[in-house]
């Protein structure tokens, strides 16, 4: 047998070697033919759509991207021209060049004509000029800084607080350097749109619940909680923070801190607090809605609060634990990467952190003020008061509305508009209808501070109410 | 601080090629390569013929892969610009890299035995703890998410956040303060450290001073103002001290018009928005800044990386992205962004103006040029980087800038066409969610700029912009001779001194504060990891004898701790 195949192998050998070589340069061909089909694909979907050179160049030719802005043919300007200020925005103001009673800014204590907060200024401006010229870690560390923060922690009797160089900033780099892809905020549908913008960045989960509405909010974490019995393995990576405002900026009513406390700890929930608008007003030091409700700060995880208003100056800090706080040090866009806040205006908030402390008599005069304008507006024909009788910043809104949104601006535009002829301030809450969440209804917005007078208050009032019945008559 | 996201990167490889070419310039252009002389020149003047070289090559773009050589043979878009002849990036020797990486995982290898000697109680914990009352939360941070703070940063981090007690001038002064625990905390003794040599602030033009003369005007609108405002731009918020500033930035610009925000991060973060949204395309530089990044991810629109300063890859995009349009619908993309930034601050590299502009008008792209670093910083009358380039600032649609940098206040701009501008006073988050500016900061960005633009009455201004070429010039060109590897343009007031090894940054940085020289060293994850480096900002108001005296001591810590990398010469 094997001589055999022996035979057969050198046959084989021969005949290779006798065949002419047209054949076996066929025969070659022929076997790489197998091949190649053996490994190439049966058909081929992506020549025929992969497009020419030639098809290319038509297509972005042809290519005609929208203008980078929309043409303003639609947009109606009264926008677009802003009211202008010129002087001060302090008691009184110049809008327009008409003089009036200022019930617009958001200067409640009136610090922003205060004399020792500007000399405080003066004299840092004197030392350390105006700008930092570069962020906190790049010698952007100053001494005012370090100064501030341990006085806002003392302040609000918490281990540590962190500066910011721009209110709008603060909460909306606060929010993501906690909660990322994945995670679950569970939200108030009045959030100011600075926590919306902070929630956008997180990437988060948000749910929304119903303003103020405790019940709402306990069906959403009672949904989540079922989620995560089904999948425990994820519920224990999984963060879930509550976002609230303490006063609302768009609603000027305050949250229910102590329901929401407890639904934190039934449900392992974190709280974040937006003060903006209630520091320097509610309690009886100013320290916002923890003081006002007696409820214990370390019981928030983090509260957030810009110093643009009761404080009068520029920035915004974030405080609480250190455990909490000190993550943003590094995690904190608006903190790490901007410039930190200019001296002077550091200085001027440590200046009205002492006032503020000094003084805290000056918070129960505002309340009373607030109190005295809120009872003074009720009843005012064709307009409804919305707010906590203590909310320095009011809204009027209309009572029945006409059915379109532009008309309702434009009939509280008129009031306003009445009312700075008769020098009175005030102004429309503006917002981004497009942008917002859930818009709130058109409104305009009454600042109370305590440089009003009684007359003042008593001016204004009629002047609104004079100028809702000529105007909705 | 310029910290990115850590998915920058950049190919040293073909970068160093290109410097490579430098040294014929004017050779003609066989290779292609990347020489924008000769060739381009014929290129450009075939107008809208341009044909793309490389075909082939729109399929295999590899977003963050390798590049091949042969796809160097560039596009033959873009103006020529002898510009970028002027920039390198020189290539260290290979032991080093080595060593990069040996040194990193030498300390994370000793960061997970302290974590295990901590989780065994045999080390104490430091860091801050949870609430008892909060134990059995969700963890606020995973364990491994802090790992590199714990045990890398904390063991160095005295060479950040150095606190400052006086103006953040040519020289400032620091507080002393020491650690009894290894850098968990800081305990201020009370001493001051005097005239350290300031190299790190952002004081490109030395308007970081407060001398009572040049800041009466500020001192007045505090006396008058008071600091803050208490509104927003549309409320009660917009003072006819703004409107002033916003004429006067526009005119400085040459531009139609210009809008003013309260900070320059929020500048971007704010507005870009505004601009963009779902169905657009941004195609964003990969060493943009975070703001720009924040802004660009609030947008909604897509947002695609290009390679820093790669007009090919750039142009490879935008053409991808016309002919296949948007991802699954294939609709057309409603508008295209280019974003990038004229002075890159940890590169010290400058934009490609030129280029970018050509490719933006033969695809009809958008261009975000942001000069938080460039404006007042280059140019021959600090016009920035359309000056630098002698190109129109009208064909730039968004300029953006800072205040915070030249102009030693705070706050941004957005300047540009009319439309643009009235567009953004209506829709710009900032106009009506932000506070505006604060008025004495107003005033102090005025007055820098009209000094700048010589509206003082005095020279002043350009005396500064010339006086801080010729600084950055001088300390360039010492630090090349010394041996250093530098980053980045020849005009470029940034100046990255590449140090690579972690271990070697924090020997340079406590060094030159031994020395009494405020250097910034960056390292991960604002870098590549191989990439850590010491930046130089130099200043208008540095002396010829402050930088010599740098100069001395970057001379001796760069041989003691073997610092010159490079191989030129």
């Amino acid at each position: 047998m094997a001589s055999g195949q022996q035979w057969v192998l050198v046959e084989m050998v021969q005949a290779f070697y006798e065949a002419p070589a047209y054949h076996l340069i066929l025969e070659g061909i022929l076997i790489l033919w197998i091949i190649r089909l053996l490994f190439s694909k049966t058909y081929k979907l992506h020549e025929t759509y992969k497009l020419t050179e030639k098809e290319k160049e038509d297509l972005i030719e042809e290519w005609m991207p929208e203008p980078l802005v929309p043409l303003l043919s639609k947009e109606q300007p009264p926008s677009l021209s802003y009211d202008v200020v010129t002087g001060p925005p302090s008691h009184k103001i110049i809008i327009n060049g008409k003089e009036c009673i200022n019930f617009a800014s958001l200067n409640f204590l009136g610090l922003l004509d205060n004399e020792r907060v500007k000399q405080k200024a003066l004299a840092s401006l004197k030392k350390y000029g105006v700008g930092t010229c570069g962020p906190r870690g790049f010698y952007g560390t100053f001494d005012v800084h370090l100064e501030l923060e341990s006085r806002l922690a003392t302040f609000m009797k918490t281990e540590e607080a962190i500066l910011y160089s721009y209110g709008f900033a603060t909460v909306a780099s606060a929010i993501p350097a906690y909660s990322k892809r994945g995670d679950i905020i569970f939200v108030d549908e009045a959030a100011c749109f600075s926590i919306q913008k902070g929630l956008q960045a997180s990437r988060s989960f948000i749910k929304y619940f119903k303003h103020n509405d405790m019940e709402d909010l306990e069906r959403l974490l009672k949904e989540q909680e079922l989620e995560d019995q089904k999948n425990p393995r994820k519920a224990r990576v999984t963060r879930k923070f509550i976002v609230v405002e303490g006063l609302y900026i768009n609603t000027a009513d305050i949250c229910p801190l102590p329901q929401l406390v407890e639904l934190k700890y039934k449900y392992k929930v974190r709280l974040f607090l937006e003060e903006s608008l209630s520091f320097g007003v509610l309690g009886e030091h100013g320290r916002g809605v923890t003081e006002h409700f007696g409820v214990n700060i370390d019981d928030i995880d983090l509260i957030s609060a810009n110093m643009e208003n009761a404080m009068a100056s520029i920035g915004g800090f974030c405080c609480g634990r250190s455990f909490v706080i000190d993550h943003q040090r590094l995690s904190g866009q608006g903190y790490c990467f901007s410039a930190s806040l200019p001296p002077m205006l550091a200085a001027a908030a440590i200046e009205a952190l002492n006032i503020m402390e000094e003084d805290p008599d000056i918070f129960s005069v505002l309340r009373e003020k607030c109190k005295h304008v809120y009872k003074a507006l009720q009843g005012t024909a064709g307009l409804k008061l919305v707010g906590e009788p203590f909310a320095p910043a009011l809204h009027l809104q209309l009572d029945k509305t006409s059915g379109s949104r532009d008309a309702d601006m434009q009939l509280l535009r008129n009031i306003v508009d009445h009312c700075l002829q008769r020098g009175v301030a005030l102004t429309l809450a503006h917002y981004l209808e497009k942008e917002e969440r859930f818009v709130p209804p058109p409104s305009i917005r009454v600042v109370v501070t305590v440089e009003q007078t009684e007359d003042d208050i008593q001016n204004a009032v009629s002047c609104i109410q004079e100028a809702a019945v000529s105007v909705l008559k | 601080m310029r910290l990115r996201g850590s998915k920058r990167r950049r190919k040293s490889s073909h970068l160093s090629d290109f410097s490579r070419h430098r040294a014929t310039p004017d050779s003609t252009n066989t290779g292609g390569s990347r020489s924008l002389t000769g060739n381009m020149a014929t290129a450009t003047a075939n107008g809208g013929s341009i044909t793309f070289i490389n075909c082939k090559g729109l399929k295999d773009i590899k977003k963050n892969g390798y590049y091949n050589h042969r796809e160097k043979n560039g596009p033959r878009t873009g103006v020529p610009s002898r510009e970028h002849r002027r920039e390198a990036f020189e290539q260290p020797p290979m032991y080093v890299a080595v060593m990069t990486y040996v040194g990193f995982a030498l300390v994370t290898l000793f960061g997970y035995f302290r974590d295990f000697l901590r989780a065994v109680r045999l080390e104490k914990r430091h860091l801050a703890q949870e609430r008892e009352e909060q134990k059995n939360f969700v963890p606020l941070y995973q364990d491994f998410e802090n790992f590199y703070t714990r045990n890398l940063y904390m063991r160095v981090r005295d060479n950040w956040n150095r606190p400052l007690c006086s103006l953040p001038g040519p020289v400032f002064d620091l507080m002393e303060r020491v650690s009894d625990d290894y850098n968990w905390t800081f305990r201020l003794t009370g001493r001051t450290i005097h005239n350290v040599i300031n190299t790190g602030s952002y004081n490109y033009l030395g308007f970081a001073e407060n001398n009572a003369d040049s800041l009466k005007t500020v001192a007045d609108k505090v006396q008058q103002y008071g600091v803050g405002i208490c509104s927003t731009r549309q409320e009660v918020g917009n003072l006819s001290l703004h409107e002033d500033l916003e004429k006067l930035v526009a005119s400085f610009l040459q531009v139609e018009a210009s809008m003013v925000f309260g900070m320059g991060f929020a500048t971007n973060s704010m507005n870009i928005p505004a601009l963009v949204g779902k169905g657009c395309l941004i195609l964003s530089d990969e060493l943009n800044h975070t703001s720009l990044i924040l802004g660009a991810r609030l947008s909604a629109a897509t947002i695609r990386v290009f390679k820093h300063n790669d007009m090919h890859s750039l142009e490879k995009m935008l053409r991808e992205a016309i002919c296949s349009g948007q991802p699954r619908t294939h609709r057309p993309w409603k508008k295209i962004l280019i974003m990038v930034e004229g002075i890159y601050s940890m590169e010290g590299s400058v934009v490609r103006l030129p280029e970018i502009i050509a490719l933006k008008k033969k695809y009809k792209a958008y261009l975000y040029l942001d000069e938080a670093h460039s404006i007042g910083a280059v140019g021959s009358s600090g016009r920035g980087v359309t000056e630098l380039f002698s190109v129109n600032a009208a064909d730039v649609d968004i300029m953006m800038g800072t205040f915070t940098k030249s102009f030693g206040g705070a706050g941004g701009y957005i300047a540009g066409k009319k439309e643009l501008v009235d567009y953004l006073r209506s829709h710009s988050h900032s106009a009506i969610y932000a506070t505006a500016m604060s008025p004495p900061v107003t005033e102090q960005v005025i007055r820098a700029m009209k000094c700048i633009m010589g509206k003082d009455g005095s020279t002043q201004g350009i005396t500064r912009i010339h006086q801080l070429a010729e600084n950055t010039r001088y300390f360039r060109a010492r630090l090349k001779e010394m041996g250093f590897i530098i980053y980045g343009h020849d005009d470029s007031p940034v100046i990255p001194i590449l140090l690579y090894m972690p271990g070697k940054v924090v020997a340079f940085a406590r060094e030159m504060l031994e020395r009494k020289v405020g250097v910034v060293v960056v390292g991960f994850p604002a870098t590549p990891i191989t990439e850590a480096r010491a930046r130089f900002c130099m200043s208008a108001s540095h002396t010829r004898a402050m930088l010599d005296e740098v100069l001395h001591h970057l001379n001796e810590v760069g041989d003691n701790l073997c610092l010159k990398f490079s191989r030129r010469k």
